[in-house]
């Protein structure tokens, strides 16, 4: 590195330095890693192979500065990135090589793709010379990845390689954040070059910040006014955009009922007195049928999911609709918008908030109040006080619920137990909800409580995973292991594929077929990786076995036998009316 | 209602910007009759001229999504009546056509003309609407002709804006340069003229 002749008056910090000193002359694999350095990265989970081995080698020499995290399977590595973006709110980074380690990120890149999540993944490529000639471990991880990539892009010479990673940063991350890929040609990540970092903060072609229309916020302003029962829908985009609180002023203030989306869960305490529950096809009775009560409904950051909507063609139709969403290509897209304001949450919701009158609805909540006491009656006191019979998830979830004050990180895999989780868990801080909402992908919990924990190292984090779900990605126990990330592992096992065994009873005659599952011993499999322990068959031991996980210091793995064949209610059957939800 | 519509998109230079594009429809079960696509007054910025047959209101979720994709600059949906359009289409035709009188006739009255000529070919050129191309075609069918070719659509947006002031508003849209940007500068024009 060459010094220039005069110093500095004072130290820049170390970004700084990077960014404004003189050209290094490095090889593509440095520079790679340095550009990380240089957008701040500290963790990295990957999985190395031969396309990406010299990022790798420059990796070591940098090993002071970013920590990367050895993983099981690249796909464990990509979820592990979600669930670190989603707790620290910065982008996961992952590293894969060619080949099958490109193709192994598939999943995660959907999953990040439909649930909004900053990620930039480096997969290792053949050499550029070899490219489409189906070389060993070759494989079109761009053509692959174009569908479910915010962006992507392929690197065959070094020069290109810091502007591309510039840019995948700032794509993952601005706007609606998404998952970004950026491939590396093996010559590219040898050859040598002057290397020079800048970060990037405008592509001409793409507007992340949409210019808020001032007319929009006064018309749905003017309607918030004029509304007797304003309703607001609470959508990850919330969370993304950190305005939970302005939300909570705006409903506090207009007298307005919040309602969550699954991934809005935790935005607003469940314990807000103007929170009413959780929506979708297994969310709450009274948020549900309410929907079809409302005169305003104001939609912040979601994007009306079939599982919210249930029948489209009967779904708040009495109802004018405002829409605050960052991502323009979701207004209009499913539900129709009388007033839209595109433009990120926190943005909408402070203008909204100095417009709007200062409202009471009480009759309005009262009704949800009111049809909350059916759900009581009919499904919550038979879930969560069982007074005979085997375990029920919902107690379960309620212990730790209680134990953990509502301030654990709590992730969840894709099920019955994620429902009943999402419905029992009372959040008390945002982003400690993590879960597959778009894709439900199943095995997704183990490695983002991974990355989760990593993310928030002074947080609990507790993942509470199906037996189905667990051992889609359970070898990730040893990276739990070898890199020491304290997370508590809850397996509500009921040895079913319970959701779908749950339609199979409701919708296909009570054929059971290949739902049933003869399960491994998981404590043991826990022991093999050095995770310790312990399977509870009894309530009577349910509080001790919660406290002792909770307490141990470090991994450790609760295997908690529950009712084989439960279902999960209220619900909402697939494609029907939310006017059609079940309670039994 | 099912009708042909014209979509356009204007995008940056990128290796893989069609697959982006056609994929979107792809996932919607929609065909493309016919896509052209080249370098604009700009350089370094493309446009693709899209034909397909489907409803206006589907079309505008996936031009949205288009639009939604990094490196475009814009995406619409015209109807018919907002373009002016052309396509163009080559005939090879055997020469020994060439000695019936009727041929001239046609070639008169469809504007079309002789590229080239060989002992054995001769290749026609006519420029129109797609129907009027195709008519052509069946006349020529008689005659003997060999191969036929068609373009897809080029088209001009009678409402469309120079798309060089469109970029001069990218530039001022810098994040720097969003806190001075005046929302009044742009509340004259409406919604379609803001767009190109």
């Amino acid at each position: 590195m060459q010094q220039k002749d005069v110093l500095p008056m004072k130290p820049e910090p170390a970004e700084k330095r990077a960014a404004t000193a003189a050209p290094l002359n490095i090889t593509g694999s440095e520079a790679v890693i340095r550009s990380l350095i240089a957008e701040g990265v500290e963790t990295i989970f990957g999985y190395p192979g031969g396309a990406i081995m010299p990022i790798y080698d420059a990796l070591y020499d940098f090993q002071d500065k970013v920590h990367h995290i050895l993983v099981r399977h690249e796909q464990g590595a990509t979820h592990a990135a979600q669930g670190y973006a989603r707790t620290s709110g910065k982008t996961g980074v992952v590293f894969a090589t060619s080949g099958p380690g490109a193709t192994n990120l598939v999943t995660g890149l959907a999953d990040a793709y439909m649930d909004s999540t900053p990620m930039v993944c480096i997969t290792g490529q053949v050499a550029a010379h070899l490219l489409g000639t189906d070389a060993f471990q070759e494989t079109d991880v761009i053509g692959i990845t174009m569908p479910i990539t915010k962006w992507n892009i392929q690197v065959t010479r070094p020069e290109d390689i810091p502007g591309a990673i510039a840019k995948a940063f700032y794509i993952a991350g601005s706007g609606r954040p998404g998952p970004v890929l950026v491939d590396i040609t093996r010559n590219a990540q040898v050859a040598k070059f002057d290397f020079e970092y800048k970060k990037c903060d405008y592509i001409r072609s793409y507007r992340p910040v949409p210019e808020m229309d001032p007319e929009a916020v006064k018309e749905a302003a003017a309607l918030i006014n004029s509304a007797k029962r304003p309703y607001i829908f609470c959508g990850h985009g919330v969370l993304l955009a950190g305005a939970e609180k302005e939300l909570i002023t705006l409903a506090e203030k207009a007298g307005i009922p919040i309602a969550s989306t699954l991934l809005g869960l935790s935005a607003v305490p469940v314990d807000h007195p103007m929170y009413v529950g959780y929506l979708g096809m297994h969310g709450n009775y009274a948020p549900n049928i309410m929907t079809n009560e409302c005169d305003v409904l104001i939609a912040v950051g979601m994007r009306f999911d079939d599982r919210i909507t249930g029948d489209v063609s009967q779904f708040v139709k009495q109802a004018k609709v405002i829409h605050i969403e960052i991502d323009a290509a979701e207004i209009n897209k499913i539900i129709k918008a009388d007033v839209a304001v595109h433009a990120d949450a926190k943005t909408a919701l402070t203008a909204l908030i100095k417009l709007v009158e200062p409202a009471k609805h009480d009759e309005w909540l009262k009704g949800f109040r009111e049809a909350d006491k059916k759900e009581e009656e009919k499904v919550s006191q038979k879930e969560l006080y069982p007074a005979e019979g085997g375990l029920k998830m919902a107690e379960v979830v309620r212990m730790i619920s209680e134990r953990t004050e509502g301030k654990a990180v709590l992730v969840t895999d894709v099920g019955q137990h994620q429902m009943i989780a999402s419905r029992y868990y009372r959040f008390k801080d945002p982003n400690t909800n993590i879960t597959s909402g778009g894709m439900g992908t199943m095995g997704f919990a183990l490695p983002a409580a991974m990355g989760a924990k990593v993310g928030t190292p002074e947080k609990e984090v507790v993942a509470v995973i199906g037996d189905g779900c667990f051992q889609m990605t359970l070898q990730e126990l040893g990276t739990i292991y070898q890199s020491e990330i304290g997370v508590k592992i809850v397996i509500l096992n009921n040895n079913f594929l319970g959701m779908v065994r749950q339609w199979q009873q409701l919708f296909f005659d009570k054929r059971y077929s290949s739902t049933e599952m003869i399960n491994p011993d998981f404590v043991q499999i826990a022991k093999g990786f050095f995770v310790p322990g312990r399977k509870v068959t009894d309530r009577a031991d349910i509080v001790a076995a919660v406290d002792e996980m909770i307490s141990h210091k470090g991994a450790y793995l609760l295997e908690v036998v529950v009712e084989k064949e439960d279902n999960v209610f209220p619900m909402v059957p697939s494609g029907q009316p939310i006017a059609n939800i079940r309670l039994e | 209602m099912q009708k042909e519509y014209t979509i356009t998109v204007y995008t940056e230079d990128r290796i893989g910007i069609t697959n982006r594009i056609t994929v979107i429809f792809t996932r919607r079960g929609i065909n493309i009759t016919s896509l052209t696509t080249a370098e604009t007054e700009i350089p370094g910025v493309y446009k693709f001229i899209i034909t397909v047959i489907s409803e206006k209101e589907k079309l505008v979720k996936i031009v949205g999504q288009i639009e939604r994709l990094i490196e475009i600059h814009r995406a619409f949906v015209h109807e018919e009546d907002e373009v002016v359009y052309q396509e163009l289409a080559l005939y090879k035709i055997s020469t020994k056509a060439l000695q019936n009188g009727n041929i001239e006739l046609l070639i008169r009255e469809n504007n079309a003309r002789i590229l080239t000529l060989t002992d054995e070919y001769f290749v026609l050129e006519k420029t129109g609407h797609q129907q009027e191309l195709i008519d052509l075609q069946a006349k020529l069918a008689p005659y003997g002709l060999i191969e036929y070719s068609k373009s897809g659509r080029v088209a001009i947006v009678k409402w469309s804006r120079r798309f060089h002031d469109h970029l001069k508003e990218l530039e001022t849209r810098r994040p720097d340069n969003l806190k001075q940007a005046q929302y009044s500068e742009h509340t004259e024009v409406s919604a379609e003229e803001e767009s190109i």
